[in-house]
């Protein structure tokens, strides 16, 4: 029997106190009827005695505490799962919103989640090829990896992001494919940006689209992309598809968490957030992976934008220390206009090292890849070094590494948004690149390979 | 048997009253679906638990009840190639028995209950044994040797005891205490996994433990039975720098510990340590590797317990005499989880959240690294290694684990994301790395290796230091304004830089080299640095010396299969001298 109680003590912000309330259980979800019949949903933080603790979803405007009523509906907050789900928009509740026709779920899934079992995992090492040289090339991404664009305000992340969902495919397999969008506190634009690219490029029949815009509840956030992830696993793990989430922005989410943590005046960690971002974090990301007994897999890449371009702020910090990686984006490279504007340096694929080489790309991939990586370094401290003494002050040989970084720039990073690239066509071009070098600066290639390949003169 | 019911619940903290009679630290069950939970504070007739699983579901009037034992491992044959989550269950029969996802509540004995094991008894009825005596050996698999001990609280007579196939729980013999009462010998004990196990003795540490990487054994050793922490930012490696020192370590054993890490990383280990050789035995690295896996999705509170878990079993390993390494990674996380149960206690936090107990917390896990003198008559000695990473915030280490944990480990390797954005791998910075165990092992290294190890090691680095000062000075003035002298010194530190302490984790001949091959790649490269340096003497240009394709020879000298380098090494040697020569010649031929 389910009870209902008018026994609301306190609201403040997006917490309320309900009292003398029986067998309600931790982490249960919650429905709120307002005086006018609406119906808000919360969920409950903490059980103390007879009083629980409950997180409003949705804005507490219009609650009243003399007649507002709280009934717990027995579980946790679920999410209606079917097949049907693919082609439509919901809200950042899971509620359709595009004027569909109601979702005959399947069944229902509670959005947390459980954990996988590490020994139930498959060790991602399919290669996915993206068409972005700097991705394929440098930081390969493969199926079931969580590898989050770093950005920063003002930088195209979409637009690459976007790309990536355009692109992506594994060679010679036809597997089933779907996307899931989760937007989290972003712009209206910027949805629509994501939602006409995946309707110009007729992807959006196979996209679910979460949708949680700036301007609705900012307490919404966090089960938003809780839903998006809960439908990726149904996908992947029941429907057998490969399912690809973009969720952005993980920065508007951290900021939502950390409302509800001063909100019940938690003890801070770094800059206002609470002490468990991290366990809460990873709690989303890892539910990225393949696992045993079931043919799909989920591929995540979270969004974040780093406050004022700072790495080591706390969101983008622990972020990278779940993540498999990271892509970091550079303002200097956009200014230059070099799309996509990848800072090759700072950026990470862990698991590129399973995912490449014979079968997968090809034999010569991590040697060319090892030495780009510390040609452009040098190449780069080349130039500042020019920048301060001037050219003549360089040696000759680091003149040409200067010379290097310089055509990997324009080249090898500059592509831009439509142009798709094969790996053999990225590898030819990191070849052509090297060539500017003198053959015995090739530290990090094995002779057989530099015999086979090189360009240049000998 | 303690009953209680729920008052209060709060993410990962319970609070149950009519406790008055639990103890502390005593294992309760919670709820209906009897989740597993630890009693970390009693106030009068109330116990904050903190619970293993997650705990949503569980609510007011819910049912606890107290187990009377504290937090326990299981200790006996069948710990070897298995993987436990934090709080000693096995992930595998969990994976077989309810699917791929963790679900709650699961009753699981860590040791496998039905397998039998053959035990070879070693002491006869009538022996009187005192604690840490062995009773005999279980061969787990052909690189281990198990020995059942007697427990560390126990003496007496033995009564009998037999040989033969046993499962676990079998009797294989009783023990007669010298008070009269008897006991059963099994082939499991238990031991709660906060209390460090007993030994006889702890002695210095003075034997190197050999990595294998050659940034480690030459420049930063770590000896057997000491400690060490890996700090750095993510995306520095220190997950690969912690996977090779659990591959290649001359270690018996290894018990790895993913403390809040990621999945995959766990997954990984799994899937690949079966297929590696460890160089010693011969046979695959799995066979002495025990893992323990509580991801950073899984409950935080078991990852609070995980690192005593694993260190208990090392402890126990170290008990049967071997040399084991603990490597836990990664500890900052489980600072965290300890921070997230301290602000649900509601205690005074002290820097940056944490707790005020951190530093003691922190440094009574490292104090249980040691070689010792085990306990049992025959005096055997066994280490105990503990490596822990910590991932600072932002990679800043004046944060309070790293500080804490500088504070209390004996080697620092200093992960630097400048020399990973560079692939130079592993990235340790030479320049602010340390080791305080060098000096103490420099006998062993003369004695073993070669009599001019420290003396090549200590020259690399004080190049290593002497070109980041000149750095600074080409960064002003620019390369000409050097000497041809600091030009060679930056030519050879670059040499060291990259043919010595660059090495490659993902390349089979690289991965690991012998400690006799490191000692010959730097006599490689001394020997140059010296021809250079009569060369430019006899006025030789220092450009002319730089642009020599010695250094390409030079740079490859790591690839050299381990078995057969030596031929290839003297190959190099000469062909330095004679470029060398060359050159000396052509400018004795200019100046006639």
């Amino acid at each position: 029997m389910i009870r209902e109680y008018r026994t609301i003590e306190e609201v403040a912000g997006p917490l309320m106190l309900v009292r003398q309330v029986e067998g309600v259980k931790y982490d249960e979800l919650g429905e709120i009827e307002l005086p006018n019949g609406d119906i808000r949903r919360c969920r409950v933080l903490e059980v103390n005695g007879r009083n629980v603790l409950v997180q409003l979803f949705e804005s507490s405007a219009g609650l009243n505490l003399a007649n507002s009523k709280v009934r717990f509906t027995g579980h946790g907050v679920q999410l209606p799962v079917s097949p049907n789900m693919l082609g439509r928009v919901f809200n950042g509740m899971g509620e359709p919103i595009d004027n569909g026709a109601k979702i005959l779920a399947e069944k229902s899934m509670d959005i947390n989640g459980t954990p996988i079992n590490p020994a139930a995992r498959y060790y991602p090492s399919e290669f996915i090829q993206t068409g972005v040289s700097t991705i394929d090339g440098l930081n390969t991404l493969v199926r079931g990896q969580k590898l989050p664009i770093f950005s920063g305000s003002g930088l195209p992340h979409a637009n690459l992001a976007a790309q990536i969902a355009r692109q992506a495919k594994v060679r010679n397999k036809d597997d089933k494919f779907a996307v899931v969008f989760a937007a989290v506190g972003i712009t209206f634009e910027e949805a629509d940006f994501f939602i006409s690219d995946f309707k110009r490029t007729g992807a959006i029949d196979r996209t679910v689209l979460f949708i949680n815009l700036a301007s609705d509840p900012a307490i919404e956030r966090i089960s938003t992309p809780r839903m998006a992830l809960t439908a990726a696993e149904y996908l992947a793990f029941e429907c057998d598809m490969h399912v690809l989430v973009i969720i952005t922005d993980i920065t508007n989410y951290a900021e939502a968490l950390r409302e509800v943590s001063a909100a019940r005046k938690e003890v801070p960690g770094r800059r206002g957030y609470p002490g468990y971002l991290y366990t809460d974090l990873a709690t989303m990301y890892e539910r990225a992976g393949r696992k045993m007994g079931s043919e799909g897999s989920i591929t995540m890449i979270p969004i974040l934008t780093m406050p004022e371009d700072d790495k080591t702020h706390p969101i983008p910090d622990l972020t990278g220390y779940i993540t498999e990686g990271q892509i970091i984006l550079s303002r200097e490279l956009y200014r230059k206009g070099y799309l996509p504007p990848v800072d090759v340096l700072p950026s990470l694929s862990r698991l590129k090292d399973k995912g490449l080489g014979v079968g997968k790309t090809r034999e010569d991939h991590a040697d060319t890849m090892n030495q780009l990586f510390s040609a452009y370094a040098r190449g780069k401290e080349a130039k500042e070094l020019m920048v301060v003494l001037g050219e003549a002050a360089l040696t000759p040989i680091d003149r040409l590494y200067a010379k290097f970084a310089d055509a990997f720039e324009a080249e090898y990073i500059h592509q831009g948004f439509y142009e798709n690239r094969s790996i053999e066509e990225t590898l030819d071009l990191g070849w052509k690149l090297l060539s500017i070098l003198p053959k015995s600066e090739m530290k990090r290639i094995k002779p057989h390979l530099l015999e086979k390949y090189w360009c240049g003169k000998d | 048997m303690v009953e209680g019911k729920i008052l209060k619940v709060s993410g990962p903290l319970v609070v149950a009253e009519g406790m008055r009679e639990a103890n502390m630290f005593d294992v309760v069950r919670v709820g209906e679906k009897r989740l597993i939970g630890e009693i970390i504070e009693i106030h009068g007739d109330r116990a904050s638990i903190q619970v293993y699983e997650e705990t949503a579901g569980i609510g007011r009037g819910d049912k606890v009840v107290s187990t009377g034992a504290p937090l326990s491992v299981e200790l006996g044959p069948g710990l070897l190639e298995n993987i436990y989550d934090g709080i000693q269950r096995p992930l595998e029969t969990m994976r077989l028995r309810v699917g791929p996802n963790l679900t709650r509540g699961i009753d699981e004995p860590a040791l496998d209950r039905e397998k039998r094991w053959h035990f070879e008894a070693t002491v006869k009825a009538g022996d009187r044994v005192e604690a840490g005596d062995v009773y005999g050996t279980v061969a787990e698999n052909d690189v281990i040797l198990h020995k059942i001990m007697v427990q560390p609280d126990l003496c007496g007579t033995v009564v009998d005891i037999r040989s033969g196939d046993f499962k676990v729980t079998d009797r294989i013999g009783r023990l007669k205490l010298d008070n009269g009462t008897m006991r059963d010998i099994t082939l499991v004990q238990k031991w709660p996994v906060r209390v460090a196990r007993p030994y006889r003795q702890k002695l210095p540490p003075v034997d190197p433990m050999i990595t294998g990487q050659r940034v480690i054994d030459a420049l930063f050793p770590i000896a057997k039975g000491g400690t060490a922490c890996v700090p750095g930012p993510f995306g520095s490696g220190k997950t690969v720098v912690q996977h090779q020192l659990a591959k290649w370590s001359d270690v018996d054993l290894v018990v790895y510990i993913g403390c809040g890490e990621r999945g995959n990383e766990m997954t990984d280990v799994l899937r690949e340590f079966p297929e590696l050789i460890d160089p010693k035995t011969g046979k695959s690295l799995m066979a002495r590797t025990v893992l323990i896996a509580n991801t950073s999705d899984m409950p935080v509170a078991a990852r609070e317990a995980s690192i005593y878990t694993g260190i208990t079993i090392a402890e126990y390993f170290r008990d049967m005499g071997y040399s084991v390494a603990v490597i836990a990674d990664s500890t900052s996380r489980w600072a965290e989880a300890l921070r997230e149960m301290s602000g649900r206690l509601e205690e005074m936090p002290g820097e940056e959240g944490y707790p005020a107990y951190l530093t003691s917390r922190l440094a009574q896990f490292y104090e249980r690294a040691g070689k010792v003198v085990c306990l049992g008559s025959d005096q055997r000695e066994g280490a105990l290694s503990a490596i822990g990473a910590v991932s600072p915030q932002g990679g800043d280490i004046s944060e309070p684990v790293s500080q804490a944990t500088l504070r209390i480990v004996k080697v620092f390797w200093g992960l630097d994301a400048s020399l990973a954005y560079r692939r130079h791998f592993p990235a340790i910075n030479w320049l602010n790395s340390y080791s305080l165990y060098r000096d103490r092992l420099a006998d062993w290294f003369s004695e073993k290796v070669s009599q001019k190890w420290m003396d090549y090691t200590g020259r690399c680095l004080k190049i290593l230091q002497l070109e980041a000062d000149l750095q600074e000075i080409v960064k002003l003035v620019g390369m000409d304004s050097l000497s041809p002298e600091d030009r060679l010194t930056l030519d050879v530190a670059q040499s060291i830089r990259e043919d010595f302490l660059q090495q490659n984790a993902f390349v089979d001949v690289d991965a690991y080299t012998p400690l006799e091959k490191q000692y010959e790649m730097l006599s490689l490269i001394f020997l140059y640095e010296e021809q250079a340096k009569a060369a430019i003497a006899a006025g030789v240009s220092v450009d002319d010396i730089c642009a020599l394709p010695l250094h390409e020879r030079i740079g490859r000298a790591k690839t050299a299969q381990n078995e057969s380098y030596k031929s290839e090494f003297a190959a190099i040697a000469d062909e330095i001298k004679a470029q060398i020569d060359a050159l000396r010649a052509s400018v004795g031929e200019e100046l006639k």
